[in-house]
C-alpha cells in the first residue's frame, strides 16, 4: 500500500476538523469564502473515500496506528469492507447535499453561513470518525462531536426548533450515556479498548452477565441514537423543525452511521452466534422493527406536513434496516445493509425536493402541492422516483434492498415479517402517492380563493423551477437511486458480500 | 445481602444517582430542571468510571522506588478516559443552556406544558 493510500485514512477526518476551525478565522473577514471552504473539504474528503475504497476492495484492510502507538494501546484506525462502503456513502452523499445547501442557507440563515458551515463540517468530521474509528472510546467521542453540531444546527430552525433540539438532547444524552457505560462494562471485563481486541478476548467471557448488560446497553443507546420504535419521539420534531439544508443533511445521514455503529457492536466486537443467537437481542429487535415498520407507517399517513411526513418514514425505514440485523442470516444482512445505502440516498433525494419546494414556495403542507408538476417539474420528477422507490417499485433501489429482506426471512421461516414487508409497502404507497397525486392529477391552485380555476388558466402557470445549483444535485441523487438498482449485482457480490462476517 | 451491598456500594451509589438524573430528565417538567438531571446522569457514570479504576492499597500511577507491580497503583486509563468525558458533559452543557435561552426568547417560560400550549 502507498503512503497516500495510508494518509488518506487520517485525512479524511483530518480536512474537515481543520477546515471547520478555518471557516470562522477566514469567514471573519470574507463570509463568502464559508460555503467554499466547506465543498472544497468535503470534496478532499470525498476523494480520500474513494482512494480507500479501492484499496480496501484490492489490497484488504487498512490499519492506521495514531501516533505511531500499536494496539491495543493506541488508538487504531481500521477500514475494512464495511467502513470503506459507510465512508464512501457519507462522502458521496454529502457532496451532492453540500452543493445543494449554498441557494437554501443563502435564503433561510443569510446572516449565519459563516457559523452553519462551521457547525455542519464538524458534524461531517464526527459522522465520518465515527465510520472510520477501531477503538470503542474514540468512537463516543466522535459520537458526541457529530451529536453535539446536530443538536447546534436543528436549533437554528424556525417555531419549534429550540424545544425539538432540547428533547433531542435529552434523549441523545441519554443514548451516548448509555454507549459509554457499555464500553465501561466491557473495560471491566477485559481491560481493553480496542474493537479488534474486545472481539479476541470476550468469547471466554460471553457467561459473564456483565458481558451481557454491556451488550444491553450498546443496544438501547444506539436504539435511542437511531430513533428506533419505540424511542424515536426526538426524531420527527428534529426533522421537521431544522432548517431545510440540516434536514436534508442529519435525516439521510445521521440515523444510518448509528445503525452502523448497531452492526459493528453486534457483528464485530461481539461474535454474531452470541449477540444473534445466544441472548435474545436478535429476537426482540426483529419484533421491535416490525412494530417501527408499521406503526411508522401508519403515523406518516396521518400527517398533512411533508417533512412530518418523511420523518416518519424514516422512523419505518431504520426498521427495515434492524430487521435485517436482528434476522441475523446472510440474505438479510446483505438486505439490512444496502438498505442502509438505498435509504440514505432516497432520503436525500425526499428532503432535497422539500427544500427546493420550501424554497421556491415556502410551503410544507401536501395540500398545498396541487398542480405542482407545472410549476416545478423536475423536482417532482426526482420526488416520484424517489418515492417509487420507497414503495419498492423494480428497477430502484428500494425494491432490492427488500427483496433480500423478504428472502432472508423465508430463509430463517419469519412469515410473519415478510407480510410486515409487503403491508408496509402498501402503506408506503398510500402515503407517497397521495402526494404525487396532488402534484400530478390536481389542477394547479396558486392559492387564489377560487378551488378550481378553470382550465385556460392552468396553460399559463410558467415553469418555476428552484435554482440550478439545487435542482443538479437533486436530480443526479435520483438517478443515482435508479442506477444502484440496476447495478445493484456489483455493489452486493463486490461489496457486500465481503462485509457480512465469517460464520453466515 | 447485605455484605454484597457493602462490598459493590460504589455500582449501588451509581445507580441511584443515575436513576435520580433519569427521574428529572424524564418527569419533571421544567426544561431547567431536566437539564439538571441529565447532569446529575453524566456525574453518575463519571463517578463509575473513577470507581472501577480504583484498587485496595493502590497508590498514584506514577512509577516509585520499591514497588515494582502493576497491581501497587490505581488504574489511570478510567480517569484519562472521564477527562474526556468530562469535557462532552460541559460542553453538552453549554449547547443545551444556549438552546434553552433561545427557548425562552422565543416562547417567555421553560416551563413545557405552556410552550407546548402555545404552540397549539
Amino acid at each position: 500500500m502507498n503512503a497516500l493510500q495510508i494518509h488518506s485514512v487520517i485525512l479524511i477526518i483530518l480536512v474537515p476538523l481543520m477546515s471547520s476551525y478555518a471557516i470562522p478565522l477566514i469567514g471573519w473577514k470574507w463570509r463568502k469564502t464559508a460555503f467554499f471552504i466547506a465543498q472544497g473539504a468535503v470534496t478532499v474528503s470525498t476523494m480520500c473515500s474513494l482512494v480507500i475504497l479501492h484499496a480496501v476492495m484490492t489490497q484488504g484492510t487498512i490499519h492506521y496506528h495514531l501516533g505511531g502507538w500499536l494496539p491495543p494501546w493506541g488508538i487504531e484506525y481500521v477500514v475494512d469492507p464495511l467502513n470503506a462502503f459507510m465512508l464512501v456513502m457519507v462522502c458521496v452523499l454529502s457532496f451532492f447535499i453540500t452543493l445543494s445547501s449554498w441557494a437554501s442557507v443563502e435564503k433561510e440563515l443569510p446572516d449565519r453561513k459563516v457559523r452553519f458551515y462551521t457547525i455542519y463540517l464538524l458534524l461531517f468530521t464526527g459522522l465520518l470518525g465515527i465510520v472510520v474509528t477501531g477503538d470503542a472510546f474514540n468512537l463516543y467521542v466522535f459520537l458526541e462531536i457529530a451529536s453535539l453540531s446536530a443538536y447546534a444546527l436543528i436549533a437554528i430552525g424556525e417555531d419549534g426548533a429550540p424545544l425539538a433540539s432540547f428533547n433531542y438532547i435529552i434523549m441523545g444524552t441519554i443514548g451516548a450515556c448509555f454507549y459509554l457505560l457499555g464500553v465501561g462494562y466491557l473495560y471491566i471485563v477485559t481491560g481493553s479498548l480496542n474493537m479488534a481486541d474486545l472481539a479476541k478476548l470476550l468469547p471466554p467471557l460471553y457467561e459473564s452477565q456483565v458481558t451481557l448488560v454491556a451488550l444491553v446497553f450498546f443496544v438501547m443507546g444506539m436504539a435511542i441514537k437511531m430513533g428506533l420504535f419505540p424511542m424515536h419521539f426526538w426524531l420527527p420534531d428534529a426533522y421537521t423543525f431544522a432548517p431545510s439544508a440540516v434536514s436534508s443533511f442529519i435525516a439521510p445521514l445521521m440515523t444510518k452511521v448509528m445503525a452502523y455503529v448497531l452492526f459493528r457492536v453486534l457483528l464485530t466486537i461481539f461474535e454474531p452466534s452470541y449477540s444473534l443467537q445466544r441472548v435474545p437481542v436478535g429476537v426482540v429487535l426483529t419484533w421491535l422493527a416490525a412494530a417501527a415498520i408499521l406503526i411508522g407507517s401508519i403515523l406518516a399517513i396521518a400527517q398533512s406536513d411533508l417533512k412530518r411526513m418523511l420523518a416518519y418514514s424514516s422512523v419505518a425505514n431504520i426498521g427495515y434496516i434492524v430487521l435485517g440485523l436482528g434476522m441475523g442470516n446472510k440474505l438479510a444482512l446483505i438486505g439490512g445493509l444496502f438498505h442502509i445505502l438505498n435509504h440514505a440516498f432516497m432520503k436525500a433525494a425526499l428532503f432535497m425536493a422539500s427544500a427546493g419546494i420550501m424554497y421556491k414556495m415556502g410551503m410544507r403542507n401536501i395540500y398545498q402541492f396541487r398542480g405542482l408538476r407545472r410549476k416545478m417539474p423536475l423536482t417532482m420528477a426526482a420526488f416520484v422516483v424517489a418515492s417509487l422507490s420507497m414503495v419498492g417499485v423494480p428497477p430502484t433501489a428500494g425494491f432490492f434492498s427488500k427483496l433480500y429482506l423478504i428472502l432472508g426471512a423465508i430463509e430463517a421461516k419469519q412469515w410473519f415479517f415478510i407480510a410486515v414487508i409487503l403491508i408496509s409497502s402498501l402503506l408506503n404507497a398510500v402515503y407517497f402517492f397521495r402526494v404525487i397525486e396532488l402534484a400530478f392529477f390536481k389542477p394547479y391552485n396558486s392559492g387564489h380563493p377560487a378551488p378550481h380555476p378553470p382550465a385556460a388558466d392552468e396553460e399559463k402557470v410558467g415553469m418555476d423551477e428552484m435554482p440550478w445549483s439545487m435542482l443538479i444535485p437533486t436530480l443526479i441523487i435520483a438517478a443515482g437511486i435508479v442506477l444502484l438498482g440496476i447495478f445493484n449485482g456489483p455493489i452486493i457480490s463486490g461489496v457486500l458480500e465481503r462485509v457480512v462476517p465469517r460464520g453466515f | 445481602m447485605i455484605d454484597s451491598l457493602m462490598s459493590k456500594y460504589n455500582y449501588w451509589m451509581y445507580i441511584a444517582l443515575m436513576m435520580i438524573g433519569f427521574y428529572a430528565m424524564i418527569g419533571k417538567k421544567n426544561l431547567v430542571k431536566k437539564l439538571i438531571g441529565m447532569n446529575i446522569f453524566q456525574t453518575a457514570i463519571i463517578l463509575y468510571y473513577i470507581s472501577i479504576g480504583v484498587k485496595k492499597g493502590g497508590t498514584l500511577p506514577v512509577l516509585m522506588e520499591g514497588l515494582p507491580r502493576a497491581a501497587d497503583y490505581v488504574n489511570p486509563l478510567p480517569h484519562v478516559l472521564m477527562l474526556t468525558a468530562i469535557v462532552v458533559s460541559v460542553s453538552t452543557t453549554g449547547v443545551a443552556l444556549a438552546v434553552l435561552l433561545l427557548i425562552y426568547r422565543r416562547h417567555k417560560t421553560l416551563e413545557e406544558d405552556e410552550i407546548l400550549k402555545s404552540m397549539r
